[in-house]
């Protein structure tokens, strides 16, 4: 007997834009057996509460919003071999890659995979993560909570809101509040600079007059029941400078301060997580440091595009295809080493002989720059320089090295990000 | 007409309740809050105490000592998470080792499995401790709990039996006449032959309406820092320092959930409903936790929270038949470790209600059991028939803590309904993982509504008036 029900190729964890992309790939690739397991009622993930447009302009060359960008590829992978198990949670990822699954329409499910996929996206972090300090009071939500509550559920969480943190998701629902009639007082940011994209200030801040306090942060919550008053103080780093108050009359805290992959299953798998990105450490393929799981999106690093989460996914799923097909990479290993002015990369290694052209490099910078160059080095020597006029950590980088250069590198590069 | 009232439902009310629920009474409780175990039973330190600390001889060593032995039986009989838990009190310097030493002599005297550790000795049990600790008391007697749902475990059994629950009803006044207390609460008026004062923090309050002054309260607010999961197993004891006058000192402690929690602090704050954390002096908790165990992440801190300490001037507890005010029976200032002493305190109460001239005769028939499911703990196959049986239990609400939609279904159908998103979040852990309800709050909201066939915009996050909705969108308003 054997100790699984079901056995796949591919095995795809996660439904939303990069799971898509993933299984519509590996079936484009060659694998005839697909899965994908997702654990909400429907595929699309966190796009089918982002309502508003933006989506699609790299991929589909046209601005889709986010139900519609997760409606083509829930089309596109209909046509393809792929298997989708809805409402169905996965728990478990053992080291010989069955994944262990709970639904309550096919009961306890032990699935033998040759390749998994891990597309779990990412979650907010919250008011404990950050020690946002005050009274427990109801109405301190996180802006993708509220997101829902108002585009998929059809309830306002307040009338009045401050909202912390000037992420994209929370630049968006300052726009969202306002135009369902709520009074958006403040967005308030940490940073001396936004981390959301500028287009964003530009359209959901800038147009409906809301003022946006840099260098600032949520000193106190007040209310016995439900949110009172919010205090905010400016701050020098990332300490409040006494005497710098204000206060806000409001009912409402919508709190954007940044998104973490979401590894649990990963990590309790044996996948290596890489510190400062906080998902899996991953090659040029998307494969993790365990043989045979990939991953892609969110899970690996926050995108600021879901167009880059398709591109990277579209990668992860035709490796994993070739790899439940027999397919096997040897070769050297190149280490990609950050250096200041580079928050982290991805991939963070490189096998050269699984280069056929060129490898892209993804990587965020750590501030905001003009005239900047960045520089890739080994052993020292230069390797390849690119010029940027703007750099912002909200917006993500990437850089493409020919593999020409590639194979004369050492076993390490290392980029670096300096003002021109 | 009640034969006893209970004025509070926190872990001792809820321990008083469940003893009395044995008996041929009728027996009524008065609870302020929406839900039981709403005051300081939910922010603690969640540990039974070895009992090494009180000083012997008194009240508070003896229901110590017998509660930690009472909570074991109950929590097996009630199914309530608690984990034998050994515990250190760590001595930085030879100064310190003289309170160990005597802190060890109050154990020997107390009844405690104790030992005196050289820092070596320490550090090969928990390597995690600090290289600058000289030594420690050491002792395997003490566990952890998971106290909300030892006093919900206990209610609900005591509901079970017919004890009747009243919530929102805060005493506002009570009158003796003849024989009979008259209680008025916001609600409505309650008679009963004899009272039980259990509210916790309010105890004193409680205790001045039937003319009892002695008691002055001492609000002494402490916080604590709750981490993920992944520092849940840095540590496996209980990790205190030398006392000093403010109370046990920082702890550092796993969580019967698989957390770690680091703390308390301790300031005095204007009354025991002000749970607010400070920003100033809440982040002083983490060099004192780093000097017990320097190698904790607060980078994985996923919530913080107080609880208000209910001290009175008095070392002691004041457990007693009124001298002002015959069968009313305060049990009160009940602080640290309270939570330890609880049931032995229900004990006494009974006790003290018989000396008072209650006629107390047990029950043929009681029930003294209960059974909760809880996916999150249960191996492949069990899961497997468990799904079978329910498919509700299939299907995944929470996330972090794998908590079930029929988990949450069972909660509701017990017998005190909660009503709330954190009163869910206090029977089925929903929410209490690294998302914080981020994910799974929407749903269990949805949840609640479905069962409770309310409309989400009247489901509280957990007091009354904790609105967390305002209303419809426009969308949803024109539909």
């Amino acid at each position: 007997m054997s100790n699984y029900d079901k056995h796949y190729e591919v095995v795809v964890v996660g439904g939303g834009p990069a799971g898509l992309a993933a299984a519509y790939s590996a079936c484009q690739n060659g694998a005839k057996k697909v899965l994908i397991i997702e654990r909400d009622r429907e595929v699309g993930g966190i796009l089918n509460q982002c309502v508003h447009n933006g989506f699609g302009l790299h991929y589909f060359k046209e601005e889709l919003t986010g139900p519609e960008y997760a409606g083509r590829f829930a089309d596109m992978v209909k046509g393809t071999c792929a298997d989708i198990l809805v409402d169905t949670m996965v728990l478990e990822i053992t080291p010989d890659k069955i994944v262990k699954c709970a639904s309550q329409q096919h009961g306890y499910l032990a699935i033998k995979a040759d390749a998994v996929v891990l597309c779990m996206g990412c979650r907010e972090r919250t008011r404990g993560a950050i020690e946002i300090p005050g009274d427990r009071s109801a109405g301190v939500l996180t802006a993708g909570t509220a997101q829902r509550y108002v585009n998929m559920e059809g309830y306002m969480p307040g009338k009045k809101v401050v909202i912390l943190g000037s992420g994209d998701i929370g630049l968006i629902m300052a726009r969202r509040m306002t135009l369902e009639g709520a009074k958006v007082l403040a967005v308030v940011e940490l940073s001396p600079y936004s981390n959301g994209l500028n287009r964003n200030i530009v359209q959901c801040l800038n147009d409906y007059d809301i003022p946006l306090y840099l260098s600032h942060t949520i000193t106190n919550i007040v209310g016995k029941t439900r949110v009172e008053k919010v205090v905010i103080s400016e701050v020098d780093g990332f300490t409040p400078i006494p005497g710098t108050e204000i206060e806000f009359e409001c009912d409402t805290v919508l709190l954007s301060v940044g998104l973490i992959p979401e590894n649990e299953i990963s990590i309790r798998a044996g996948v290596t997580i890489d510190p400062r990105t906080r998902g899996a450490v991953v090659y040029e393929n998307m494969q993790t440091s365990m043989e045979g799981v990939f991953a892609s999106g969110n899970v690996v690093h926050v995108h600021d595009l879901v167009d880059f989460v398709t591109g990277e996914s579209i990668r992860a799923g035709a490796a994993a295809a070739e790899f439940a097909l027999g397919k096997r990479i040897g070769g050297r290993v190149i280490d990609v080493v950050t250096k200041p002015g580079v928050n982290y990369t991805v991939p963070q290694k490189i096998r050269p002989d699984n280069i056929e052209k060129s490898v892209d490099i993804f990587f965020r910078t750590n501030k905001v720059r003009g005239n900047s160059i960045i520089r890739v080095t080994s052993d020292g020597a230069k390797v390849a320089e690119f010029k940027r006029e703007h750099m912002a950590p909200g917006e993500m980088e990437k850089i493409t090295i020919p593999k020409v250069l590639l194979d004369r590198c050492g076993d390490s590069i290392e980029i670096v990000v300096e003002d021109a | 007409m009640y034969d006893v009232l209970i004025i509070g439902c926190g872990i001792v009310g809820s321990a008083v309740a469940y003893e009395l629920s044995k008996y041929q009474l009728s027996v009524g409780i008065l609870e302020k809050y929406n839900d039981v175990a709403n005051g300081a039973t939910k922010a603690n330190s969640a540990i039974l105490h070895a009992g090494y600390d009180p000083h012997p001889g008194t009240d508070m060593a003896r229901l110590n000592t017998l509660g930690i032995k009472l909570a074991k039986e109950i929590c097996e009989k009630l199914d309530v998470e608690r984990r034998e838990c050994p515990s250190f009190v760590l001595a930085f310097s030879e100064e310190e080792m003289k309170t160990v030493q005597t802190l060890y002599e109050r154990g020997i005297a107390n009844g405690v499995n104790v030992r005196i550790l050289n820092g070596d000795e320490v550090r090969e049990i928990e390597p995690e401790i600090s290289k600058e600790v000289v030594g420690a008391l050491y002792s395997e007697d003490s566990a952890i709990v998971d106290p909300w749902g030892y006093a919900i475990a206990m209610a609900e059994v005591a509901v079970t039996n017919g004890v009747v629950l009243h919530r929102e009803n805060k005493v506002r006044a009570i009158k003796k006449v003849g024989d009979i207390f008259r209680v008025s609460t916001n609600r409505d008026v309650y008679e009963a032959r004899y009272i039980i004062n259990a509210a916790g923090a309010n105890a004193p309050q409680i205790n001045a309406m039937v003319g009892d002054t002695t008691l002055q309260p001492r609000n002494l607010s402490g916080q604590y820092y709750v981490l993920d999961k992944a520092e849940g197993k840095r540590v496996n004891s209980v990790i205190f320092c030398c006392p000093n006058k403010d109370g046990k000192g920082v702890l550092v402690s796993p969580t019967v959930h698989g957390n770690m929690i680091v703390g308390p602090d301790a300031f005095e704050v204007f009354d025991s409903e002000t749970v607010a954390t400070d920003a100033v002096t809440l982040p002083a908790l983490k060099p004192k936790a780093h000097r017990s165990v320097p190698g904790i992440n607060f980078r994985e801190i996923i919530h913080e929270y107080a609880g208000v300490r209910p001290n009175t001037q008095f070392d002691e507890f004041y457990i007693k038949e009124l001298e002002t005010c015959p069968h009313f029976i305060a049990l009160a200032g009940i602080k640290s470790p309270g939570l330890s002493a609880a049931p032995a305190i229900a004990l006494d109460a009974i006790k003290l209600l018989k000396k008072a001239g209650l006629n107390m005769t047990k029950k043929v028939n009681y029930v003294d059991s209960r059974r909760v499911v809880r996916f999150r703990k249960m191996n492949d196959e069990q899961r497997r028939a468990l799904i079978a049986r329910n498919p509700l239990y299939g299907r995944i609400i929470c996330r972090c803590e794998s908590v079930t939609e029929g988990e949450i279904v069972d909660a509701i159908n017990r017998p005190i309904v909660p009503f709330s998103v954190d009163a869910i979040k206090r029977r089925c852990n929903t929410g209490m993982g690294r998302c914080q309800g981020g994910f799974c709050g929407p749903r269990v909201h949805e949840i609640l509504a479905r069962e409770l066939g309310m409309s989400p915009i009247d489901i509280m996050m957990d007091e009354n008036k904790t609105f967390i909705l305002t209303g419809r969108t426009k969308e949803d308003k024109k539909k």
